[in-house]
């Protein structure tokens, strides 16, 4: 059983902050690193000590390994917590912290590094009975067209003809049905010949409407785990989420327990050891569901799940990772209510979303309480630098059910003022406000199909 | 010839410098790409000349504003 005493966060910012809280309440001391960007910021003051790591580029501090366990051995500490980001899901550092003789608060590095393969990733979940997207093997061009046809009855329409050699949306071409595949296959495989001197394709499915529903699983470690429910993350620009909700809006029961077993399913087969996120993409008419990624960490979105479970998740990985953490039965944790999170970014809606850095001349967030949590690396009179990720606070609401928790994120955020940069507020109460998100029908392209009317609004 | 500044939108850092003095640049080509809160801005040329001078080196901080380059339109 490992004894923890100290814990040093190899992360900056909001979680930072957010882990040294647990900390406190736990009983336990904190250390926090910092870049030269970071010498004032509110997650140095939130530790009980602090170290530089290095300067404010981002590879020659926070993600410098060899820096940031200097800072653990010059400081006492015994055991590591790596937030979500930097070296959170990188094997080589959890081996590191390890080979120190510290404690890594994360899953096993052969796990963290299963889960970075996104090939070997989906392997396991197949192999664990987990749906995947559909695929085909290869086909060459001069392949027998029966067999591409028997294969995209298998794959399922719509479906997307993909170049095996391209790649980031190009050399794919879309097909609805059998009357246009052998043609679409031939097309595809002649200019796939020009453009990548390879002439190969394969079928995948496609979800024309999708959603993005992640389940918090929790493994112990010995094969056993529970989950904490789903969130909705559909609400995305350019693969950065914007708003997060659980429960997910109008999603049947039925497919939701059926996508929480699969993730359970995915962590007992890896013997996971504590928090982790599995992904899915969900069909938004038929609710079929397939396998994306495990992020093997504590997610930006966690706080979401512990409004509406009640529990410290943060608390549950550093108890299991010093051996105090009591078994816990799936029937045990219990959800109630609705939470929405909103990602208060520094950037210019006005202007493509374009960053915004800056000095925060005036930054007044709405004082937390029992449905109103906020999460921040930052205060008034902080400068937001270029160096780090343009999230400046975490809005997060609970309410008795999801209308309620809506009207309450609208006085959130209304009650939020920030002078000196921009940023994506006004966004936020569009989104909030729009009567095709109030009724719950979002997906992954509601901000693309929508963006002129949550930007006029 | 008018000579024509070209200024950074954005706080950040030049990551990489994709064009060089006396490159004949058309409108919107690239000159340099700064990175911001871990996002990749381009830089592009105004309108169409030749590079004169480029004010910025790889690896410096620059603020909203600041002339990066000179074109000769």
């Amino acid at each position: 059983m490992a004894n923890i005493s100290k814990i040093l966060v190899a992360n900056r910012g909001e979680i930072a902050s957010r882990v040294f809280r647990t900390c406190k309440a736990l009983g336990l001391s904190s250390v926090a690193v910092f870049s030269d960007a970071d010498r004032t910021s509110v997650h140095v003051q939130a530790a009980d000590e602090a170290r530089h790591v290095g300067p404010a580029a981002a590879r020659e501090s926070y993600l410098n390994v060899a820096n940031v366990l200097a800072a653990a051995r010059d400081t006492g500490a015994d055991a590591i917590h790596p937030g979500y980001g930097f070296l959170s899901e990188n094997a080589a550092f959890a081996q590191a912290v390890m080979d120190a003789g510290l404690v890594w608060i994360g899953p096993a590095p052969q796990t963290i590094r299963d889960m970075g393969d996104k090939e070997r990733a989906r392997q396991i979940a197949q192999d664990a009975g987990v749906p995947v997207v559909p695929g085909s093997t290869r086909f060459e061009p001069g392949n027998d067209t029966s067999e591409i046809v028997k294969a995209a009855e298998k794959v399922g329409y719509p479906l997307l003809v993909k170049a095996a050699g391209g790649g980031g949306g190009i050399g794919m071409r879309r097909v609805d049905g059998p009357e246009k595949l052998v043609e679409t296959v031939a097309a595809t495989q002649s200019m796939a010949a020009k453009s990548f001197n390879n002439g190969a394709v394969f079928l995948e499915r496609f979800v024309p409407k999708a959603r993005h529903i992640e389940i918090q699983v929790f493994g112990f470690g010995n094969g056993d785990a529970v989950h904490l429910f789903e969130r909705d993350c559909s609400l995305q620009r350019r693969f950065q989420k914007v708003i997060e909700e659980s429960p997910a809006p109008g999603l049947p029961s039925d497919v939701l327990q059926s996508m929480a077993r699969s993730a359970v399913d995915l962590c007992r087969v890896t013997r996971y050891a504590g928090a982790g996120t599995v992904e899915f993409i969900v069909d938004a008419d038929s609710f079929e569901f397939f396998f994306l990624e495990m992020n093997t960490r504590i997610q930006v979105e966690h706080a979401v799940t512990e409004m509406v479970t009640g529990r410290d998740l943060v608390a549950m990985q550093i108890d299991l990772a010093r051996g105090r953490l009591a078994p816990i039965a799936q029937d045990e944790i219990t959800r109630r209510g609705h939470s929405i999170e909103c990602r208060l970014y520094a950037e210019n809606p006005g202007k493509m979303f374009m960053p915004s850095p800056g000095p925060l001349e005036i930054f007044e967030l709405p004082a937390a309480g029992e449905s109103l949590r906020i999460d921040s690396g930052y205060r008034q009179g902080d400068e937001v630098t270029p160096f780090y990720d343009p999230m400046l606070a975490k809005i997060v609401i609970w309410g008795e059910d999801r209308e309620i928790a809506r009207s309450r994120a609208l006085a959130a955020l209304g009650a939020v003022k920030v002078q000196g940069i921009h940023t994506n507020r006004d966004f936020l109460l569009s989104c909030l406000a729009d009567p095709v998100f109030s009724a719950g029908d979002v997906h992954t392209g509601f901000i693309e199909t929508r963006l002129k009317t949550l930007l006029a609004a | 010839m008018a000579i024509v500044e070209v200024k950074a939108e954005i706080t950040g850092n030049v990551w990489k410098i994709v064009a060089a003095v006396g490159d004949s640049m058309e409108e919107d080509q690239e000159i340099l790409i700064l990175e911001s809160m871990k996002m990749e801005i381009p830089v592009s040329a105004p309108e169409a000349g030749k590079i004169t001078e480029i004010l910025v080196t790889e690896g410096s901080t620059i603020t909203e504003g600041t002339v990066v380059a000179r074109i000769e339109a």
